[in-house]
Parts: C-alpha cells; sequence; structure tokens
C-alpha cells in the first residue's frame, strides 16, 4: 500500500476508490471507466493544488517520505556501470554514504551521497542515513581519487544530519567534517552537489561544497531541522510542542529550494514530478541526469585552477552581513 | 584582576557580579571569589576554568597594549528576518547592551611574546558565542589579515555553534571559514594555531576550530560536535564521566595540548618560535 502523508488524506480517498473501482469493473464496465476517469482527473486536479502551495514544513516531510528516492535508486536509474567503492582506510566502511565512479551519459564520473535505508533492517543498518566520521572520511578519499583522475564528482545530499554518538565523537566527528569542508573548497576537479532529500546541517554541508549546486524542488536544506529549532525556542518549562510548532519553525528558517534559490545559496531548482520524485521516480531520475549532464558540461571547460578560484569566490561572497563604509 | 586590569577597554566591559563567594562549577565548592579572580579565573581547588570573556582572553594572551582591533563594526544583517518570541535584531541588541561587544567574537593584530599575529577570539556570552554571518565574516577576515601580512593566525573558540537565528547563512559560514584555513594552509607556511575552550561545539568544532595545525584547549573543556544531552538522548545510555572533556580529546588524538591558562600564552610563543619561517613568501 502507498503511503500518503497527512495532508494528502483527501487524495488517498480518491485513489483508494479508483483502485476499488478498476478491482470491481476490471476495466469491462464502461460507466465504470468514465467514473474512473472522473476520478484520475479530479486526483490530478487536487494533487496540482496541494502541491503547488506546500508549507516549508510540508515540503519537509515531502523530503522525508519514505518512498521517497535514495541516492542508490537514483544511480541504479540515471547512471550505467556503478563500481560502488568502500571504507575509510582508517577505521570502517560506513554504510549510511555510499560512493564509487559510474557513468552518465558519456561521462566517467565519482558520486558519492548519503544512503538511507528501506524497510526497518536496512534502515537501521543505514543508520538512518547519518553518517560517522568514516563515513565522511571516505567520501574525502574517494574525492582526493577523483581529483586524481579529473574525474567530475557528484554528491548526493540526504541526510537527517551527522550521527550524534560516543563512537562518532571519540573518533572525530567535528574534524572528520572540518576536513571535508576545507578539502573539497579546494578540489581541482568539478564538484556538482544535489540535495535530492533532507539536507540535515553539518551533515549534509560536510559532502556539499559545489561549483554548482542544486536542489530537487521538494527538498529541504538547513542549519538545523525544524524540531529541533522549535525545541530550542519553545520547548522551556515543560511545554508541549507538536506539528504546529514545527511548521512555524520551518517557516522561520526558510529552507525549501525556492528560499534558497532567492538567497542564491544555490543556482538552480530541479523539477520533480507531480507529487514528488516518489510518485514516478524514473522521470524524477532524467531531470536530475539532465541537470547533471548540463552541469558537467558547463564546468568542464574550465581549469582545475579556475574552478577552485571560482568556488573560492563563491563561497567568499555568500552572508548576510553588514560592513560599514569608513568615513571619509 | 590584576591580569587584566592594564587594558582599559577590558576594565570597562567586565562587570563584576555581586557577592564575594561562588560556587565552582568544577567542584561545587564554594571559593572566595577573589581569589579565583588572582588565579586566571580558575579555581584554585580543582583547577576549573571559569568562562572568561573575549577581553580578558585578549589581555591573557597579547603583549601589553599591542592588541589593534579591526572589522569591529560588522553585524548582522538579519538575513532571515527571523522572529521567534522576540525579532532577532532586538535580541542582537540586548546582546550587546549585556556584553559590551557588536558580536560574538573580536578580530585584530596582536603581538604575543614578541610574534605579531592575527587574533580571532569568540565570546561565549554574546548569544552562545554562535557563529553567524558577522562571525564568520570576521574569521574570514581575519585569517585573510593573516596571509596578507605573512603573520600566524590564532583562535580561540567558544561557541555553542552556527547560529540558528540566520539559518542556511550560519551553516554556509563553516564552509567559507573552512575555505579560508585550506587557502591559508595550501599556500602560505603560516602558522594556524586553534585554542579551544569551554565550550566548543556544533558548526564551530566541524569547521574552523578543528583545522588547527596545532589545536590546543584548556583543561576540562567540553569540545565536542553533537551536545552530550542529545547524545545521550540519541543513544540512550549514560555517557562516560570525563566525555568531551578536553583531556577526553587528548586521549582520543583529536587534540594536541591541554594547556592550564596561566601557561597558555608561554606555550603559544614556544610553538610560534618553532613554527614562524623567515622570510615567508
Ligand atoms: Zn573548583
Amino acid at each position: 500500500m502507498k503511503y500518503y502523508l497527512d495532508f494528502e488524506k483527501p487524495l488517498q480517498e480518491i485513489e483508494l476508490r479508483i483502485e476499488d473501482l478498476r478491482r470491481l469493473s476490471s476495466g469491462k464496465e464502461p460507466s465504470a471507466n468514465s467514473e474512473i476517469k472522473k476520478l484520475e482527473r479530479k486526483a490530478r486536479d487536487m494533487r496540482q493544488e496541494i502541491f503547488s502551495s506546500l508549507t516549508p514544513w510540508q515540503s519537509t516531510l515531502v523530503a522525508r517520505h519514505p518512498e521517497r528516492p535514495y541516492t542508490l535508486d537514483y544511480i541504479n536509474m540515471m547512471a550505467q556501470d556503478f563500481i560502488e567503492l568502500h571504507g575509510d582506510r582508517r577505521f570502517a566502511d560506513d554504510p549510511s554514504i555510499v560512493g564509487g565512479f559510474a557513468s552518465i551519459g558519456p561521462h566517467s564520473v565519482l558520486v558519492v551521497g548519503h544512503q538511507k535505508g528501506r524497510g526497518v533492517k536496512e534502515r537501521i543498518g543505514r543508520n538512518f542515513g547519518q553518517p560517522h566520521p568514516e563515513g565522511y572520511r571516505k567520501a574525502l578519499r574517494l574525492m582526493k581519487l577523483a581529483e586524481r583522475f579529473g574525474k567530475p564528482v557528484i554528491t548526493l545530499i540526504d541526510t537527517p544530519g551527522a550521527y550524534p554518538g560516543l563512537g562518532a565523537e571519540e573518533r572525530g566527528q567535528a574534524e572528520a567534517i572540518a576536513a571535508n569542508l576545507m578539502e573539497t573548497s579546494s578540489l581541482r576537479t568539478p564538484v556538482i552537489s544535489v540535495i535530492i532529500g533532507e539536507g540535515g546541517s553539518g551533515g549534509a554541508i560536510a559532502i556539499g561544497i559545489a561549483d554548482k549546486l542544486m536542489m530537487l524542488e521538494h527538498s529541504v536544506y538547513s542549519v538545523i531541522s525544524p524540531e529541533g529549532c522549535a525545541a530550542i525556542l519553545w520547548k522551556r518549562d515543560g511545554a508541549e510542542i507538536g506539528p504546529g510548532e514545527y511548521a512555524q519553525a520551518a517557516d522561520s528558517l526558510k529552507m525549501t529550494a525556492q528560499d534558497l534559490l532567492s538567497a542564491k545559496i544555490i543556482d538552480e531548482i530541479i523539477p520533480e514530478p507531480l507529487g514528488g520524485a516518489h510518485r514516478e521516480p524514473e522521470s524524477a531520475a532524467r531531470a536530475l541526469q539532465d541537470a547533471l549532464l548540463k552541469s558537467i558540461e558547463e564546468l568542464s571547460a574550465k581549469t582545475p585552477s579556475k574552478l577552485v578560484e571560482d568556488r573560492y569566490r563563491r563561497l567568499r561572497k555568500i552572508g548576510g552581513f553588514i560592513v560599514p563604509r569608513k568615513e571619509p | 584582576m590584576a591580569w587584566f586590569k592594564k587594558d582599559k577597554r577590558s576594565s570597562k566591559k567586565v562587570k563584576i557580579p555581586e557577592g564575594l563567594w561562588v560556587k565552582c562549577e568544577g567542584c561545587k565548592e564554594i571559593v572566595y571569589r577573589k581569589e579565583i579572580e588572582r588565579n586566571l579565573r580558575v579555581c584554585p581547588k580543582c583547577n576549573y576554568h571559569f568562562r572568561i570573556n573575549a577581553w580578558e582572553r585578549i589581555s591573557l594572551l597579547a603583549d601589553e597594549g599591542s592588541f589593534e582591533e579591526a572589522d569591529a563594526d560588522i553585524t548582522s544583517a538579519d538575513p532571515l528576518r527571523f522572529k521567534d518570541s522576540v525579532p532577532y535584531k532586538d535580541r542582537l541588541r540586548s546582546n550587546e547592551e549585556k556584553c559590551g561587544l557588536k558580536e560574538a567574537a573580536i578580530a585584530g593584530t596582536a603581538s604575543i611574546g614578541g610574534y605579531r599575529a592575527s587574533l580571532l577570539i569568540m565570546d561565549f556570552s554574546f548569544m552562545g558565542g554562535s557563529m553567524g554571518s558577522a562571525v564568520g565574516e570576521k574569521i574570514f577576515r581575519a585569517a585573510e589579515r593573516a596571509m596578507e601580512q605573512k603573520i600566524p593566525f590564532i583562535t580561540v573558540s567558544s561557541s555553542g555553534g552556527a547560529r540558528m537565528q540566520e539559518g542556511i547563512f550560519s551553516l554556509m559560514q563553516m564552509a567559507r571559514v573552512s575555505a579560508a584555513i585550506g587557502r591559508l594552509k595550501n599556500n602560505h607556511a603560516i602558522p594556524y594555531i586553534s585554542i579551544l575552550a569551554d565550550p566548543t561545539f556544533g558548526g564551530v568544532t566541524a569547521s574552523f576550530a578543528m583545522l588547527g595545525d596545532v589545536i590546543i584547549a584548556e583543561p576540562r573543556s567540553l569540545i565536542g560536535f553533537a551536545g552530550p544531552r542529545v547524545i545521550e538522548q540519541t543513544i540512550k545510555q549514560q555517557l562516560p564521566d570525563n566525555f568531551q572533556r578536553a583531556e577526553f580529546l587528548l586521549e582520543h588524538g583529536l587534540i594536541d595540548m591541554v594547556v592550564h591558562r596561566k601557561e597558555m600564552k608561554t606555550v603559544l610563543t614556544r610553538l610560534l618560535g618553532h613554527l614562524i619561517v623567515p622570510n615567508e613568501i
């Protein structure tokens, strides 16, 4: 059975009726067929309406939708000849980050991305897409490998955040993220990053410094989750907080693709199929592939030094601060 | 008080809390306040290092009268127009009044044991030392100042992490400041020394603070990526006693040294003696 989010409930009702009608009529009854057509049109309109005006909190829920395609799904759909590589050569292989070489169109590239699991067992195995330091160190190792061989790097971002755990701290979670930020800022090969689901804070940006940064239409990217933000702001004196507060926090954080495009943090929004990437994964993957191919070709024209220089300049400009002009 | 009274700017900034006695957070003993102040705000009984503000820190490290502040007027533009119970702008203003600082960090140049250096000192009392756009810009410029003037770069961190009220702009500061440190390391033989004071967490630890060529922490400081309460809630088990303390980080190979406040300047000077390359180009 399909998974519906709360705000999709009216849709669910119509779609269940369509399914019932199909089953009962098995396509032989003209009256049922026309009823189905009518309902399908209605569902489409309703979906259009719901998804054209998602609130930031609703976007967050779509970004976390359990049926949303993950990194390996996109790799399978849009790339050929993927060879997964493992391990950080220091401690372990972290399954919440995957990476390896693949072909996208005519290009041989390195793809690195967060990987969430599907189903209870795999979700736990992938640690819900929350990397340990080993994940970030594997990512960096592979990106350095790509740099040596002049391969473009593609990172797919989809994590609630870096894992807050004992081992992660013991093994230098902060250092692993910091090292990635420092090293990728001067990586001498094109880097293209796409937020495909959840862009959760430091755990996301650790593989997110890019020459071109894009977001899927319903993905989100933020310094803190709406729940975390709401807890800091309102969970005082034992006050209960819930979806109302989360929604308010999500509004304040300006974390949707549209917000980030307006803020000039990202370069492009990749449109998703109506109802979200999980409704038509293949067409979502095609849109992603198109955007990636275009970006690879754009960036391949630049020399490594120019790439590094432009990336630094781009970072230099970001920030909402005021520098008062000196009095003459 | 004697150790920072020399600096006129600092003495007017420091507010002496009421009461002759304080309870030490380290050993929970009641200690005579004057005794703590005479001892660089370190508990004479257990060596607990009380938090000190940025100006006190500067007095502690810089040669007398050598500090020149830079970028003092960089402030936040409130890029999200963030509002919770109080508008962020108002929050900034009340912190400015409370701390006598415009932001959670002070930047400038000073000499340390005779060596000129670019300094960036965070102040935890200003919104938990959080790093938003203004702090990020000050760090970025302080790193570039070090590169331009070919002088060492020294930071003292004390921060809860990225500043929530500036959302994605705060997150991006992690990338910016790390890129600046990367450039310094790639292109120059200029030392970058990172000092960690209690507490240092989140986006600050996960960017410039853990990128020092040499990383030094004050004794018992809490340092980590995720806060201990978040970790406890996640793993649902009790954390070891010294978890995320400076000594714990030293033991796990994450920092170079744990140095007592009264030794910090001497250690810095000795390090700079080793690391400064004459005629660095
Ligand atoms: Zn004590």
